[in-house]
């Protein structure tokens, strides 16, 4: 927080910050003396998307997009989940499971793979465990694109990142055309508008990582999970 | 609707320009630099490559966005807005940063910036920090400023780290080791790696996929014990408070998500206005820059969120001859440039000359029109950057915030003309050529002397001329004269009954 308010004197790195801020601000307002326009004019900024021809179709594309990305889709029928889930699972040996997810989701996993609940685990505990499964919020079907609000059932953001292997359950009915829609949803979000008094972080994830980094060639895998595995739930 | 008084107009007063930092301190001017890169066959190969897979990737994903031209109308108006009410928004996003908990430095010069990042790391005792790809950080030359702390400033982007450990500087904005194909960075992997924490897989090849494995390996144990990070920001969006970083490795995720604090670089023309902009410019800047859809993550942080994430959360607002750029009314639209590199890839200058060239981190048609409007004309490389440039019009036609360069690199000419004075050899040549065309007697006598010089050639080209030309024709060869000018065909047709029938027939 700022100490402008505090009655003591302020610090010396207070006073320079306040006196760039105050240059800073003088300077942008000086060189703009040519443009003639007030502030709060501009309009609403416009929403350009693409529309879709039927939810179906919306589904299709989101499903086309993801599988180019080189992430795992699987289709099932509401309460296919846990069967889903496990099959996704089969090889790890252990698996984040964020506050908040639906219980029947792990139902169906076997007794030899060690289920592991976050209470503030550290950067290596996070580390040590192979795989995450978590819920979404929205999904972006022109851009086979999924994102997490890290609310409930999702965990914090480094459970999604540190595991090699990332579980994704998505439900048709959150998947949007285009990314306006999408972005418009999230607002309420990032404003706290939602009754939950704080802000959300956002991680929008587009397959498993990826570089082109070398001679622009693509490698699927590099510091997040290497493996993308999306679960998507139809009614 | 009620009148607004509109505010009087007065000249623009520009800020202070951008100090040269030391590492491009006396580069020579581009065509030098650009010749001895020619000659590295090597590079220009590499360069060749990969500037045309990029090409063809986003010709693709772009041709998929029927609205395209309506993205770009409002990406760059979008722009515009902030430009014309930066402050008004930059005092927003401050609001919104610190009710949410961040706290926002303000740094009017590189070394401001450096001083405000050196101390926020040494107040949290910590010896190394965490770096996610930023042009902003590389352009205050903040690894230089952190190692001269004693602070180990690790990069963790892939090519970033290959930059890093090659000793090497960055020749591309999006893929700063551009210029370096498998087998090079097999062997800076080898010979660094263990010098600076775990060494490379003794078995590592030179296949893409080995690579990205030993740069996984390198870097994890920096990830899950830095305290630390230091990070750059795609987007800040004024109307929340929003910082936003697009990444694909994941590196960026790991660095915003696992330290303690997080100190973020923004440039001040990095700000949109409103959260819906940000439906814009997610369309835009991931077809435009790596020729995708989506690129595989984007973190978007408000702030401080209790129990998730860096707990400590800082802003540094640089200017650094960004207001000065903005008080040039049609040369601030380079502002609106989000870093997306696509005018570098269609750019038939850049694939030959590669990104070193351009005496800044920012190469390229964008790097030509900002370096001499961000740091003046008075260096080599700065006054030689507007003219490193065919005008063939190929970025303006890729840049997703419509920037027009051609327009810009003209403008800037002319300054730089301007500030020479007429007194260079250009300068009396232009003079000569006002007097002679400015009476057609003399023009027609100039172009006599010049067919009979075309008719004395016969076909034969002349690669290079003596004297003041000499060095417009170290690239060129002079265009023959021809044999007739226009005039004298015209006065031969008209003398000529054949002719004069024919056209009425």
């Amino acid at each position: 927080m700022t100490t402008s308010s505090a009655p003591s004197a302020p610090s010396a790195e207070s006073r320079r910050n306040d006196a760039a801020r105050a240059e800073i601000l003088s300077r942008v307002r000086g060189a703009v003396t040519d443009i003639a326009a007030p502030f709060g004019t501009r309009g609403e900024s416009p929403r350009i998307e693409q529309t879709s021809a039927s939810t179906e179709a919306t589904v299709e594309l989101f499903v086309e997009n993801v599988i180019d990305y080189k992430a795992r889709v699987v289709r099932v029928a509401h309460g296919g989940q846990s069967a889903a889930i496990a099959e996704a699972l089969a090889g790890a040996t252990s698996v984040l499971v964020p506050a908040g997810l639906d219980p029947a989701w792990t139902a169906d996993l076997p007794d030899s793979t060690q289920v592991v609940q976050d209470d503030a685990l550290s950067n290596d505990a996070l580390d040590a465990v192979d795989a995450v499964i978590t819920s979404s919020t929205v999904s972006i079907a022109t851009t086979g694109t999924i994102v997490l609000d890290h609310g409930p059932g999702q965990g914090r953001r480094a459970l999604s990142l540190v595991p090699d292997l990332h579980v994704c359950v998505v439900s048709a009915d959150q998947v949007v055309h285009d990314v306006p829609e999408a972005v418009a949803r999230l607002r309420s979000t990032v404003e706290a508008a939602d009754g939950s008094g704080m802000p959300r972080p956002l991680t929008w994830i587009s397959g498993p990582s990826a570089t082109s980094d070398i001679e622009l060639d693509r490698v699927e895998g590099v510091h997040g999970p290497r493996t993308l595995h999306v679960i998507l739930v139809e009614p | 609707m009620t009148t607004t008084v509109p505010r009087p107009v007065a000249a623009p007063t520009p800020g202070p320009l951008q100090r040269t930092t030391p590492t491009f301190v006396g580069m020579p001017k581009f065509p030098k630099a650009a010749k001895e890169a020619l000659a590295n066959t090597q590079q220009r190969r590499n360069l060749a490559h990969a500037t045309g897979v990029i090409r063809a990737k986003r010709a693709k994903v772009v041709s998929e966005l029927p609205q395209w031209e309506d993205l770009r109308l409002a990406g760059s108006a979008a722009k515009d807005e902030l430009m014309t009410h930066l402050a008004a928004y930059l005092e927003q996003l401050e609001v919104n940063l610190t009710r949410n908990g961040a706290q926002v430095h303000w740094a009017r010069d590189a070394e401001e910036a450096c001083r405000i990042v050196v101390e926020l790391v040494k107040a949290k005792g910590a010896d190394e920090v965490v770096k996610v790809k930023s042009m902003a950080t590389q352009e205050i030359e903040l690894n230089e400023a952190l190692e001269a702390a004693g602070i180990n400033a690790w990069e963790t982007d892939l090519a970033e780290l290959i930059v890093q450990l090659g000793h090497d500087r960055p020749s591309h904005i999006l893929v700063p080791a551009i210029h370096r194909n498998r087998s090079e960075i097999r062997e800076i992997f080898r010979r660094e790696m263990h010098l600076v924490g775990r060494p490379a897989p003794e078995d590592l090849t030179d296949e893409p996929r080995r690579l990205a494995e030993a740069a996984r390996l390198h870097l994890r144990e920096k990830f899950l014990r830095a305290k630390v990070a230091v990070s750059g920001a795609n987007f800040a969006i004024a109307d929340t408070g929003t910082l936003v970083v697009v990444e694909s490795e994941g590196n960026g995720r790991m660095c915003l998500t696992l330290p303690e604090t997080l100190i973020s670089v923004v440039g001040i023309e990095k700000v949109l206005p409103t959260w819906q902009d940000l439906g814009t410019f997610m369309q835009l800047l991931p077809r435009s820059s790596t020729g995708e859809r989506m690129n595989p993550y984007t973190s978007m942080w408000t702030g401080v969120h209790p129990g998730d994430g860096p707990q400590e959360v800082h802003v540094v607002l640089i200017d650094n001859g960004r207001s000065h750029v903005l008080a040039d009314p049609l040369g601030r639209q380079a502002l609106r440039c989000i870093r997306c590199s696509a005018c570098l890839n269609v750019c038939p200058v850049y694939e030959r000359a590669g990104g070193h060239a351009y005496g800044s981190v920012y190469p390229g048609p964008i790097g030509a029109v900002l370096n001499p409007q961000l740091r003046g004309t008075a260096s080599e490389v700065d006054a030689s950057l507007p003219f490193a440039s065919s005008l063939c019009g190929a970025c303006f036609e890729a840049c997703p915030m419509r920037i027009d360069i051609p327009s810009l690199l003209v403008h800037l000419r002319a300054k730089v003309v301007d500030a020479k004075g007429r007194n260079t050899a250009e300068g009396r040549a232009m003079q000569v050529m006002a007097w002679m065309f400015g009476d057609h007697r003399r023009l027609e006598k100039a172009q006599r002397a010049a067919t009979f010089g075309g008719r004395l050639l016969k076909g034969r080209t002349i690669h290079s001329i003596p004297g003041p030309f000499a060095p417009w024709t170290s690239a060129r060869d002079v265009p023959n004269p021809p044999t007739q000018s226009f005039r004298q065909w015209w006065d031969a047709r008209r003398s000529d009954p054949s002719t004069e029938k024919g056209a009425g027939s």
